[in-house]
């Protein structure tokens, strides 16, 4: 673990989210997913975040490569941990815990 | 495997109906009459550790291997690395295979810590995943093991059903044969009631222990559109994969041999006709300790082996060596043979496995080492390892087994007890061509054996009891004495025939003397009769002589007459003169 992440919020500001997006066309839920993510992005991570759209019916292969099943998902590479979120994002609470932009149950 | 190439082609052609892919898996292509329903998704369900893994796994390595069928191996719980090493286990070589192009594996990680679900999603990754895995290898064959695993990486059940239904009709579209494993639940086949999705074949795997012996089982609970074995059947895992065991052979339909081959022992041969057994019956011999058993098997191996065939020898009691030094005493080298590559000895005791694994254990060395003559002693011990129920119908299938392959089947049974000598412990009296049976005779102090045919179908065989001896030269069977005195054998029978060679040479003497006497009396009357024919003729030459005097007197008596007469009429004349000639007389 960071030292900066022991900080909290603030300590992450510095931080820079690295997020990938993968969908599988433009299927409704994967334009919700990205519309949605875009606007917690920029409510709570402002200019801290980069956002990669992988479209795995263009690249299968990533799917094996990356354990990808449900789709959307969406993995925060960085900061530490990875982890996994899947679905259209609409519910703001457990997107923001996925992020680690919130702490679980608070 | 050849067999499993021609069942689908027989399914098919029966009605036309549905089209099914072989497993290559021994005896399930037998029990589904041509294996899994071609093109559709087959549920393989059954407790943790029953095998199903290891059953999606062969069913794709062999489509691979022998029906040129690639698959695609999708797995929920074990990692490529994992299921390579367990599949060399069983002799396969996945690595090799998936670098061959054969078979692709794509191990699916879903672990529910590690997911945060936010809203709606389907799972087209898996969809995609699977998809390019297919088209990869072009398979026709896919496995998903085990796919339950997703209920618990998702929480939202209402999504994954939806998506499992859209994954069979997806398959069913891609004409892929499919394979999914499923946890049993309780009460259900499976904990998520996978069944319904899969309605096309549903197979149940089962193990379980009883006595301490471990038994796998497989029931084909539904196969939609075409007949099936019902049973369960019996299954093993072992080193050369998965192999289950009908029960019986479906049919009766093996081909039976004309050909007769001899039993080793020249007077036995005799006993059935002059000729031996059939190729390809069954035969038991039973009798009680020590009758003699195993010797007459014995012999048959060696005829066997004599004959230039190879003969398969199941010992539950011998070892090898104490087998062959046993059978030297009575001038049978079976070392020999061994040594040429015609026998092949398998001892072990029967208690080693569970009933299952002995008949697993005959097959693979039948199948192996593809044996003439298949001699299993005794059969009798195996009860040991299982109920009487079990055994009797692991010999019934055995028996048929070696049926089916032609190959001449000899059993030895050992009885206990002396009343049910006809009787066998696992009932298979009906399913045997040959019995004999040895038996002991206890008379004047002596227990020898005796020994008969109790029946032999389908051939002219002798009902008597011959004495059955064993000999530095082997067994010979030496026709009992029967009388008046009954039954005897051994030295009484020795003696019984001392006394009848005394009577014989007593009986001769009489004769001759007898005779003797009957010539001397046709001599005497032969006498009699030329002195009676010396005597006839002295009278008939008598006769003759009177005869002749007779006629001379009475000439003389008619002369006289005629001269008298002449007087008379001279005495007319002569009166006068007469009487000077009666004076002159």
């Amino acid at each position: 673990m960071s030292t900066k992440g022991s900080k909290g919020t603030d300590g992450a500001a510095a931080e820079k989210w690295e997020l990938r997006l993968y969908t599988a066309g433009q299927t409704p839920k994967s334009l919700a997913a990205f519309r949605n993510l875009k606007k917690v992005c920029d409510e709570h991570l402002s200019g801290r975040y980069e956002i990669e759209v992988i479209d795995l019916l263009a690249n299968p292969r990533l799917a094996k490569d990356h354990q990808i099943v449900a789709i959307p998902t969406l993995v925060k590479k960085l900061p530490n941990p990875i982890r996994k979120i899947i679905g259209d994002l609409s519910d703001v609470e457990r997107t923001l815990v996925g992020l680690d932009l919130r702490r679980q149950g608070t | 495997m050849g067999k499993s190439e021609s069942l689908p082609s027989r399914a098919k052609s029966a009605r036309g109906a549905l089209a099914k892919a072989p497993t290559g898996i021994s005896g399930l292509d037998e029990i589904t009459f041509g294996g899994l329903p071609r093109g559709r998704p087959t549920l393989i369900c059954g407790s943790a550790g029953c095998g199903k893994t290891l059953f999606g796994m062969e069913f794709l390595l062999r489509g691979a291997l022998d029906f040129d069928e690639p698959g695609v191996f999708m797995a929920f719980e074990e990692t490529e690395k994992d299921l390579s090493e367990n599949v060399r286990s069983l002799g396969f070589d996945l690595d090799r295979m998936v670098a061959q192009n054969k078979i692709a594996v794509d191990y699916v990680h879903v672990e529910r810590s590690e997911i945060q679900e936010t809203g709606d999603y389907d799972l087209e990754g898996l969809f995609l995943r699977l998809g390019m895995a297919i088209d990869s290898v072009g398979a026709k064959r896919v496995v998903l093991d085990t796919l339950e695993t997703l209920f618990s990486g998702f929480s939202n059940p209402a999504i994954l059903r939806a998506e499992l239904r859209r994954l069979f009709r997806w398959l069913k579209d891609k004409g892929v044969t499919a394979i999914i494993t499923g946890e049993r639940g309780d009460g259900a086949l499976t904990r998520q009631g996978l069944e319904e999705y899969v309605s096309d074949c549903v197979i149940l795997l089962d193990h379980r222990v009883r006595d301490q012996v471990s038994t796998r089982r497989l029931r084909i609970v539904k196969y939609r559109g075409t007949t099936h074995g019902t049973n369960e059947y019996p299954f093993l895992i072992d080193e050369d994969g998965i192999s289950v065991l009908p029960v019986t052979a479906l049919s009766l339909d093996h081909k039976v041999s004309n050909e007769r081959i001899p039993t080793g022992v020249a007077q036995l041969d005799d006993m059935l006709g002059g000729k031996g057994y059939f190729r390809g019956s069954s035969i038991m011999i039973s009798g009680t300790a020590g009758s003699g058993k195993t010797s007459m098997a014995a012999h048959f191996a060696d005829a066997t082996c004599e004959r230039g065939e190879r003969c398969l020898y199941f010992a539950f009691e011998e070892s090898t060596s104490q087998l062959a030094r046993n059978m030297r005493s009575i001038g049978i080298d079976l070392d020999k043979w061994i040594k040429k590559g015609l026998l092949r000895h398998v001892a072990s005791r029967p208690t080693l496995h569970g009933l299952e694994m002995h008949l697993a254990h005959v097959h693979k060395n039948v199948k192996d080492f593809d044996p003439h003559v298949v001699i299993i002693d005794p059969i009798s011990n195996l009860s040991s390892s299982g109920s009487q129920a079990d055994a009797e119908a692991m010999l019934l299938r055995l028996v048929d087994f070696l049926k089916a392959r032609g190959t001449t089947a000899m059993l030895v049974n050992l009885t206990t007890g002396r009343n049910a000598l006809e009787a066998t412990d696992v009932g298979v009296s009906s399913i045997i061509d040959t019995w004999l049976l040895v038996r002991d005779i206890e008379l004047g102090g002596e227990r020898n054996r005796g020994m008969y045919v109790l029946k032999s179908r389908g051939m002219k065989h002798s009902n008597q009891i011959r004495e059955f001896l064993m000999t530095s030269e082997g067994i010979k069977l030496e026709e009992v004495y029967v009388g008046p005195e009954g039954v005897l054998t051994g030295s009484m029978r020795a003696a019984q025939e001392e006394r009848e060679k005394a009577a014989a040479l007593a009986r001769e003497q009489e004769f001759e003397r007898k005779q003797r006497e009957l010539d001397a009396r046709r001599a005497a009357l032969e006498a009699q009769i030329a002195a009676l024919r010396a005597e006839f003729q002295s009278v008939e030459d008598e006769a003759a002589l009177v005869k002749t005097q007779d006629k001379t007197r009475e000439q003389r008596i008619l002369e006289q007459m005629a001269a008298a007469q002449k007087r008379r009429d001279g005495e007319a004349g002569n009166q006068r003169q007469g009487n000077g000639k009666r004076n002159r007389r």
